[in-house]
């Protein structure tokens, strides 16, 4: 019996992270349709996709770098996800992170790398918590629903962005010039995230986010806090009753998934080849959407941290492969974009039903007439194998 | 007037019912008893034409029948009054019962007749109702009324009560009790279902017995006593009281004074309520639901603040704080709703015994958990309290209700606590978990524990008490002594009767 039961979760867990999977491949399917009525041939494109996004070392860095700021969003959304708590905020905070990590590195002297770069890289942690917090706060203590205060706070996000970088941290060169582009000074050298492999972009970037995967995953579970997170996200009245602070834990979901974004704000920032902060007004200009993607890269990814890595690759390869796709068959850019929102839409869709599967549990014993209240929030993603967890 | 043969009903993964035969004869009430998932509610389903048997046929008088639908059953004269009762809320008692009658005057129903009539059978069976009434605003036990209303309007000669006692005082049971057996003498046949062995003697004729889908016996009443009857149900000796060795209470550790709390629709659900429980003491808290137990015991477990008085353990007032100050005061607290409150379904057997301690030395070293030291302390209390799972990783909600019940008794006890509050610790659980988790509480007072009991099961109050105080509408109605009080005296004061003579109060 008991193997027959470990057996059933197993397999659903297996199809669990097959869901996700089908949805990508039928999304491709009706972007072939789109492709063919277009004149173009479905295989030819797919075929420059995957070669632009993983065919070469090139692109493997770039697919790796682009993978890099869903990576740190997606683990963040994880971990808010797992508190039952829906981080609509990632642009903004990423913005916030970037923005602090900017000011930073423009307010402290020339200081060397093994300085710098701790420092950069925890202001912006401390800009997208503060940026989580806020939310998470309004939440926790007067009920605002956190998808309408994480998405309002991403418009403050960008006005202060823009604000701030067309005026106070504006590159005196701009304003010497008349040029008046939105930009800071090129920051300092101690802060430029160091590049790896003797490549002139691979820094070190992805490196990190992989590490906060990892810790992330150690958070929730190994350590007394995740399993705080994770208690309230599953039960609230449980935890309550158990003397689990649930506010104050709700607000703690909202500021690690905020630090994880700013995180990625400041690797944006210190890791682009220009190593300036820059706006084109809009935060899409300075995220990539990055922070909306990532929410995808966590539900594709299973809501758990570690798939999040292979999935955020998979995800940056699309993006990546999508430019070359739209390159070598011609078809516009726009294309590329819906190809990138039907992936979205599929694996938001099949979402519940790969949390069905997962939810879906094997009565050992006879059930109980008088329990009562389900509560189905998100549950385990499909766990690396080899895991032997708590969880 | 009834044969049922060698049913067999499967649904994925159980053995409903597993060749059972059963019979009834016009004017008996025949019982069918056993514990949760034994199948009795699968067998009446089957009866009413709400499940297809797989195999096994049903004679009624003497000739075979299917029985497709509810229609079919209510057409062949067979009632059934549910767990759950099937009415429309907004409608008045006469409109419920026309309700699906076939209309003798087009589309109207002549609801003045409907009426009459019932007046006519409430008067006859003691089942007193205003026809006129609207339904939501009548007590359980008054919809109860209704429901065997409804059944007796529709002819039903074999009527079906799928455990009717369960939500009634122990004075409305008396008169089911009264309605049933005027059904009887009028040659009427009766199933009745219950687990409640007390009542299942004092109104049967005879009694059938269901285990795991299967007859383990089938006896007249005469005969019949509660422990063998449990030795049936369980398939072992059942000790149905527990051995209570004589410990000689303390001084209180838990006073409650003046405490008053709302409730959920902002009334007082607990009025400048007072209370003592001493170490080394159990005291019950008998009433029936909604007598403003559960706020009491959500108050003190800190879940719901107080408007007013004082909650002391020992000498700390915890009234108002935090279930975390409350808890570091030295409470632990078995809630009613196990899936509610008292555990995490999807947290493993394990993790849900650390919901409490999850923070603390030695389950966390650095930080980080110590898996080793986890899994050695959840194993030992598995095993210790007889928690019956596979495996420690299988999640809490695949467990049933007794093994649940079991897993927070473990987790709340182990701690030795100075004072515990156990609301429902049993209800709906097996006898087998129930006979077990009424030992670890006796026993918890030789650790100087002072134990609030808070039960709506009399035999349960009676089986743990050293003292019993009953409540209605938010104060205790009186203290009384279970050496020397009667199941009627309670049953009064749980209805709100003072009692006259006051049992000298220990
Ligand atoms: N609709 C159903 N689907 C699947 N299993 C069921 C269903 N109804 C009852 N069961 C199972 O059949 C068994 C008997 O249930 P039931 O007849 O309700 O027991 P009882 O009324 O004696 O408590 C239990 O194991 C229960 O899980
Ligand atoms: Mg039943």
């Amino acid at each position: 019996m008991t193997s027959a039961v470990t057996q059933r979760r197993r397999q659903s867990k297996y199809l669990a992270f097959l869901i996700p999977v089908g949805a990508v491949v039928a999304a491709l399917l009706i972007g072939a349709i789109m492709l063919v009525t277009l004149g173009a041939n479905p295989l030819e494109g797919f075929q420059a996709l995957l070669k632009g996004a993983f065919g070469s070392k090139d692109a493997l860095i770039a697919t790796a770098l682009k993978a890099t700021p869903l990576l740190f969003v997606g683990v963040g959304i994880t971990i808010a996800f797992r508190a039952n708590v829906i981080n609509i905020g990632g642009e903004g905070q990423m913005v916030a992170g970037g923005l602090l990590a900017t000011l930073t590195a423009l307010t402290l002297p020339d200081l060397s790398a093994w300085i710098m770069l701790p420092a950069v890289l925890i202001a912006g942690l401390v800009g997208g918590a503060m940026w989580g917090a806020v939310p998470g706060a309004l939440k926790a203590y007067f009920g605002v629903n956190e998808i309408l205060s994480t998405i309002m706070l991403n418009v403050v996000a960008v006005q202060l962005m823009n604000y701030l970088l067309r005026g106070p941290l504006i590159d005196p060169g701009e304003l010497e010039r008349g040029t008046r582009i939105p930009q800071t000074a090129r920051l300092q050298e101690g802060a430029d995230l160091p590049l790896l492999f003797g490549d002139g972009r691979f820094h070190i970037g992805p490196l990190v986010a992989v590490l906060a995967a990892i810790a992330a995953y150690i958070l929730l579970w190994r350590t007394p806090l995740g399993y705080r997170l994770r208690a309230v996200g599953l039960n609230p009245d449980a935890s309550k009753y158990a003397g689990i602070p649930v506010k104050r834990t709700i607000v703690l979901a909202l500021t690690f998934s905020g630090a994880m974004a700013g995180l990625a704000g400041a690797v944006l920032v210190f890791g682009s080849e220009s190593h300036r902060m820059v706006t084109d007004g809009s935060t899409a200009g300075f995220t990539g959407s990055a922070g909306f993607n990532g929410i995808v890269a966590a539900l594709f990814g299973g809501l758990h941290p570690i798939w999040t890595i292979p999935a955020s690759f998979l995800f940056g390869g699309l993006l990546v492969g999508g430019n070359a796709m739209q390159r070598a068959v011609q078809v516009p850019s726009a294309l590329i974009l819906a190809l990138n929102g039907l992936v979205v839409v599929f694996v938001v869709a099949t979402d519940r039903y790969r949390k069905r599967m997962l939810a879906r549990d094997v009565r050992v014993d006879a059930p109980e007439p008088l329990a009562s209240a389900s509560n189905s929030p998100p549950t385990g993603g499909p766990e690396p194998p080899g895991e032997k967890d708590a969880s | 007037m009834l044969e049922m043969r060698a049913i067999t009903k499967r649904f994925p993964g159980v053995l409903a019912n597993d060749r059972v035969d059963f019979d009834l004869r016009a004017g008996e009430v025949h019982t069918l008893l056993g514990e949760n998932g034994a199948g009795k509610s699968t067998l009446m389903k089957i009866l009413y034409g709400l499940y297809q048997p797989d195999e096994g046929e049903i004679l009624l008088n003497g000739s075979p029948v299917e029985i497709h639908s509810p229609t079919d059953a209510i057409d062949l004269n067979v009632g059934m009054i549910h767990q759950h009762f099937m009415m429309v809320e907004s409608l008045t008692v006469a409109e419920n019962v026309a309700l699906g009658l076939p209309s003798n005057r087009g589309f109207r129903t002549d609801l003045d007749a409907v009426s009459e009539r019932i007046t006519e059978l409430g008067t006859r069976y003691g089942l007193k109702i205003d026809p006129s009434a609207t339904v939501w605003q009548l007590s359980v036990g008054q919809k109860q009324r209704v429901e065997i209303i409804k059944a007796l309007f529709r002819d039903a000669n074999l009527l079906i009560l799928d455990e009717p006692t369960a939500v009634l005082t122990p004075q409305e049971v008396d008169q089911l009790f009264k309605t049933l057996r005027q059904m009887t003498e009028d040659g009427r046949g009766l199933i009745f279902i219950s687990h409640k062995l007390h009542e299942v003697l004092a109104l049967s004729d005879r009694i059938t017995v269901l285990r795991q889908g299967r007859i383990t016996g089938q006896v007249p009443v005469e005969g019949a006593t509660r422990e063998s009857l449990a030795r049936m149900m369980v398939g072992r000796e059942v000790k149905l009281a527990p051995d209570k060795p004589a410990v000689e209470p303390g001084r209180p550790r838990l006073r409650i004074e003046s405490l008053t709390v709302l409730g959920d629709r902002g009334d007082e659900a607990v009025r400048s309520l007072n209370l003592e429980v001493r170490a080394g003491e159990i005291l019950s808290i008998a009433g029936v639901s909604g007598n403003g137990q559960r706020e009491m015991a959500e108050t003190i477990g800190g879940l719901r603040q107080p408007t007013s008085g004082a909650i002391f353990i020992d000498d700390t007032d915890v009234a108002g704080k935090t279930p975390a100050e409350i808890r570091a005061a030295g409470l632990s607290y078995v809630p009613e709703g196990r899936m509610k409150n008292g555990c995490i379904g999807a947290f493993t057997v394990s993790e849900n015994l650390l919901l409490v301690d999850h923070q603390k030395a030695p389950y966390v070293k650095w930080g980080l958990f110590d898996f080793g030291v986890i899994k050695e302390h959840s194993a030992q209390l598995v095993k210790q309290y007889a928690v019956k799972t596979p495996t420690l990783d299988t999640t809490a909600r695949s467990l049933s209700g007794g093994n649940i019940q079991k897993l927070i008794l473990a987790r709340e006890i182990s701690g030795t606590p100075k004072v515990l509050v156990a609301s429902q610790p049993t209800r709906g659980v097996d006898i087998g978990a129930a006979e077990y988790i009424h030992k670890r509480l006796v026993e918890q007072r030789t650790e100087d524990t002072a134990i609030l009991v808070i039960s709506e099961d009399l035999d349960e109050v009676f089986a743990l008490a050293d003292r019993i105080a009953v409540i209605y509408e938010g104060q205790i109605m009186g203290m009384v002594d279970p050496a020397t009080t009667s199941r009627e005296e309670i049953g009064l004061m749980m209805a709100g009767v003072h009692p006259e003579t006051t049992s000298d109060r220990p």
